[in-house]
């Protein structure tokens, strides 16, 4: 297990290195740079101000010298300077960091409880009223973009009923501490992670009723119920432990997925987090950001897969990790 | 001999644009304004976007200050006088005035301002700084400004965005870009810098220390950074802020809101800027350097229906490059009005045969994408074929730069005077490639080149006046560009914020004179 898992931890540096490679080219790909936008910005430049700027963002060395003097710093785990926010990168990225897991880790664990939840319930109830609900809910939620939930949710909860805060990380000047600022937090936080966990927990339902109504017509799930033992414990002990494997697999694919998703939640509910941070930094070309960003989310997708593997290991012990 | 010119009002200088003050302002409440996008930063003399002018707009200070008519009144100099040649100009400085440290400002700052800081980091100021020959400072409270020749729109230059006092002895001698007070910004205004939780909400606190008697009114200042611009109405429909600065909000969401009880709205505080929206015509591009293409594009567009239809009714429709809030503005010029059969005639006489013209949106949002759908639709009605081209704001940026493009929307601020916002967009000289604000189209008129050159550096203003008239004339004759609206932008706020906005840079201005009725 031990060599398993330093052997992958080898492999994603050199994996870590060439996404970054593959982003900068991406990323230099794209028409205008940080000295053009934040000229436009101001509404005037002339010459050499637009050159000050460039040669103040190393954009007037060649590509292969920036290329270089990036890997440099991020082999040394310095993701470089924000010329556009006067920050270093990698204590922007810190800051944002943790409210998008946060509102990740919310979406998360709420989707897939919820989710498992449902499709249990779901396919307990094959064919019954109960069952075409929470199906037809899963379906309609798996349909309808993520951005009109979520300004639907904020229509409902926010503007007609006021129950839920619209937007925002907190209460902004209210100076809550301790417990009533968790508690604020929290409130800001259900909108958000509920838009962005429902097109999971549509998945995890559909995913696990199906898996469940499968593995409960194999035949140990018959011999367990020719034993005599009662529904619930067969569903928990013979059923669910073996019909949640396709569902790991998808969850470490969500867990990897943490700031695709969350660049929309984030902007529609103004969520202080790096999912806002990197999209705000492609639109004005803030280079370092951006390869920043992807830097830390592409470690993340691939810690995350690491996870999974691991944790295949101990929900069916048929499996075995090898090099 | 020295005549005072202008030695304005000082039993006036307290408030500038007398509102209507039936009440007593009354101290104390929270300001909450909606921000957008997230400013880089806020220290202005080194940074000149939209929302970095409107936050640091509190913090820093100029000399003067102007109203609607773009009369200047006192800022930090109390009075001022020109003398009769046009080349000199004396300001006599607040006494007691101090910097957020504590340190007090005297006329050595006015000079490290302009003279040092201003000049390597401020483009636009560094334009008309041509005109400077010296600064002198006889006495910490006295500043004099000697020019190399008349320059009319010189007293038009001391806003805070255009010329923001800078602490010398925070700045003096240090590298001004990396210098960590950027962070802290120092400056003498109603209120200081307190806290920047970046992605949520930059806060801002009375200046207690503040040089005028009872100003400001508010305790506090929080800007909240929203990006969507839906959450952006939401926040107000919510109560979570009180004033939608213009261009906050779609511009659809604008009569939901302006319904909404104790909602006031204003298109006042836009007058220096002028913002005036026009196409930029690529004259290097066939058939677009016949004139004939461009008058036929000029009749074609509707303008009152996208003034009505897209802006919800708020602004001008433009006569020509000049904005009717600048000064020497004219409307003695040609008709460009709407006539799509003129149109048609004057396209069918022209040098165009069906080549597709690619217009160039512009990526500022909604109503700027349904105006360029609007355009084309106008153009296919006279019979020309037009595709629009989408891209990003960076996108943008770069192909007008590079001009590869056939017509392009903007929108430009005139700052008050054609000599500071009009005539760099065309001039013949200005037309080199690479920034999106110089002469883009390439006009090339050696006539007007050197009638803006003469119209700047005249003493009288009525000699101004003619001469501008006379240009705006010839310009319009001309049809270098296809112009469009003078930009109406709404400030929607509580009707109980009183003097949200009273100046001609309407919330760019501080909220100095800003209360809350409770």
């Amino acid at each position: 297990m031990t060599r398993f898992i330093l052997g992958r931890l080898v492999k994603s540096v050199f994996i870590l290195l060439a996404i970054l490679i593959l982003n900068f080219f991406l990323i230099h790909a794209a028409p205008g740079d940080p000295a053009a936008v934040m000229a436009g910005e101001a509404g005037a430049a002339d010459e050499k101000f637009l050159a000050d700027l460039r040669t103040k963002f190393g954009l007037d060395q060649p590509l292969y010298v920036q290329l270089w003097i990036y890997l440099k710093g991020a082999v040394q785990l310095d993701l470089g300077f924000s010329f556009r926010q006067q920050m270093p990168v990698a204590d922007l990225i810190w800051d944002r960091l943790p409210a998008t897991l946060l509102l990740t880790g919310a979406a998360f664990v709420l989707s897939l409880v919820m989710g498992v939840i449902a499709g249990v319930a779901a396919s307990a109830r094959q064919g019954t009223w109960g069952d075409t609900v929470i199906s037809t809910l899963a379906l309609l939620f798996y349909a309808t973009p993520l951005f009109w939930v979520a300004l639907m949710a904020v229509v409902v909860f926010s503007v007609w009923l006021g129950w839920l805060p619209g937007f925002g990380f907190e209460t902004i000047g209210a100076g809550y501490t301790g417990f009533a600022r968790a508690l604020d937090i929290g409130k800001h936080l259900i909108l958000p992670a509920t838009t962005l966990g429902l097109f999971f927990m549509a998945i995890y339902t559909r995913m696990t009723r199906a898996s469940m109504l499968e593995v409960s017509r194999l035949d140990f799930v018959k011999t367990a119920r020719a034993k005599g033992l009662s529904r619930g414990v067969i569903q928990r002990r013979h059923v669910l432990r073996n019909a949640l494997l396709p569902v790991i697999t998808l969850a470490g694919l969500q867990a990897g997925q943490v700031f695709g998703g969350a660049v929309l939640t984030e902007t529609v509910f103004a969520w202080p987090g790096i999912g806002r941070l990197m999209f705000e930094a492609i639109n004005q070309r803030d280079y370092n950001v951006i390869l920043g960003v992807f830097f830390v989310s592409a470690a993340m997708v691939l810690l995350f897969n690491l996870i999974t593997d691991v944790i295949y290991v101990f929900v069916d012990p048929r499996i075995r990790l090898t090099e | 001999m020295r005549r005072q010119v202008r030695n304005l009002m000082a039993a006036l200088a307290v408030t500038i644009a007398l509102p209507a003050m039936a009440q007593e302002p009354q101290s104390g409440g929270t300001l909450n304004v909606v921000i957008q996008p997230e400013p880089p930063g806020l220290m202005i003399g080194l940074l000149q976007n939209a929302p970095t002018q409107m936050v640091a707009g509190d913090i820093y200070e100029s000399l003067l200050r102007y109203d609607t008519d773009l009369n200047p009144h006192p800022g930090l100099a109390k009075e001022w006088s020109i003398s009769e040649d046009g080349l000199t100009y004396t300001f006599k400085l607040h006494e007691g005035v101090k910097f957020h440290d504590g340190e007090e400002f005297t006329s050595e700052d006015v000079k490290f301002s302009i003279d040092v800081f201003l000049r390597e980091t401020h483009p636009r100021l560094r334009t008309s700084l041509e005109h400077l020959e010296s600064i002198e400072t006889p006495d910490p409270y006295t500043v004099v400004f000697k020019l190399k020749n008349p320059f009319g729109p010189f007293l038009g230059l001391f806003e805070p965005g255009t010329a923001p006092m800078i602490p010398k002895h925070v700045y003096e001698g240090t590298d001004f870009a990396s210098n960590p007070a950027n962070n802290t910004p120092i400056g003498t205004g109603p209120f200081k810098f307190d806290e920047w939780e970046k992605g949520s909400y930059i806060h801002l606190v009375k200046n207690e220390d503040y040089y005028l008697e009872g100003k400001p009114y508010l305790d506090d200042i929080y800007y909240h950074v929203i990006p969507d611009a839906a959450s952006r109405s939401v926040a107000y429909e919510t109560g979570r802020v009180d004033v939608l600065p213009g261009g906050s909000i779609e511009n659809f969401d604008v009569p939901r809101i302006k319904e909404m009880e104790n909602t006031c709205i204003t298109d006042k505080g836009w007058e220096l800027f002028g913002p005036l929206a026009w196409m930029w015509v690529n004259h290097d591009n066939p058939p677009l350097d016949d004139l004939k293409v461009r008058q036929a594009i000029m009749h074609a567009v509707d303008r009152e229906f996208s003034r009505d239809a897209l802006w919800n009714g708020l602004g001008k429709v433009a006569t020509g490059p000049v904005s009717s809030s600048t000064r020497f503005y004219s409307d003695a010029t040609p008709d460009i009005s709407y006539d799509p059969e003129k149109a048609k005639a004057l396209l069918e006489e022209s040098s165009y045969n069906g080549e597709t013209i690619r217009l160039l949106g512009l990526p500022y949002g909604e109503t700027w994408q349904r105006w360029a759908e609007a355009v084309k639709q106008n153009l296919a009605e006279i019979g020309m074929d037009v595709e629009i081209v989408a891209s990003d704001v960076a996108g943008w940026n770069q192909k007008v730069s590079d001009r590869d493009y056939d017509l392009a929307f903007t929108y430009l601020y005139q700052y008050g005077d054609p000599a500071l916002g009009v005539a760099r967009n065309y001039f013949s000289d200005n037309a080199e490639k690479g920034s999106p604000w110089n002469n883009v189209a390439n006009y090339q008129n050696p006539e007007i080149d050197e009638m803006f050159e003469e119209a700047a550096l005249m003493v009288s203003p009525e000699d101004r006046e003619k001469a501008y008239a006379e240009i705006q004339d010839i310009i319009v004759s001309d049809a270098p560009n296809i112009w469009l609206l003078e930009l109406g932008f709404p400030t929607i706020s509580r009707c109980n914020i009183h003097d949200p906005v009273t100046t001609a840079i309407g919330v760019n201005d501080s909220f100095r004179d800003t209360w809350i009725e409770q």
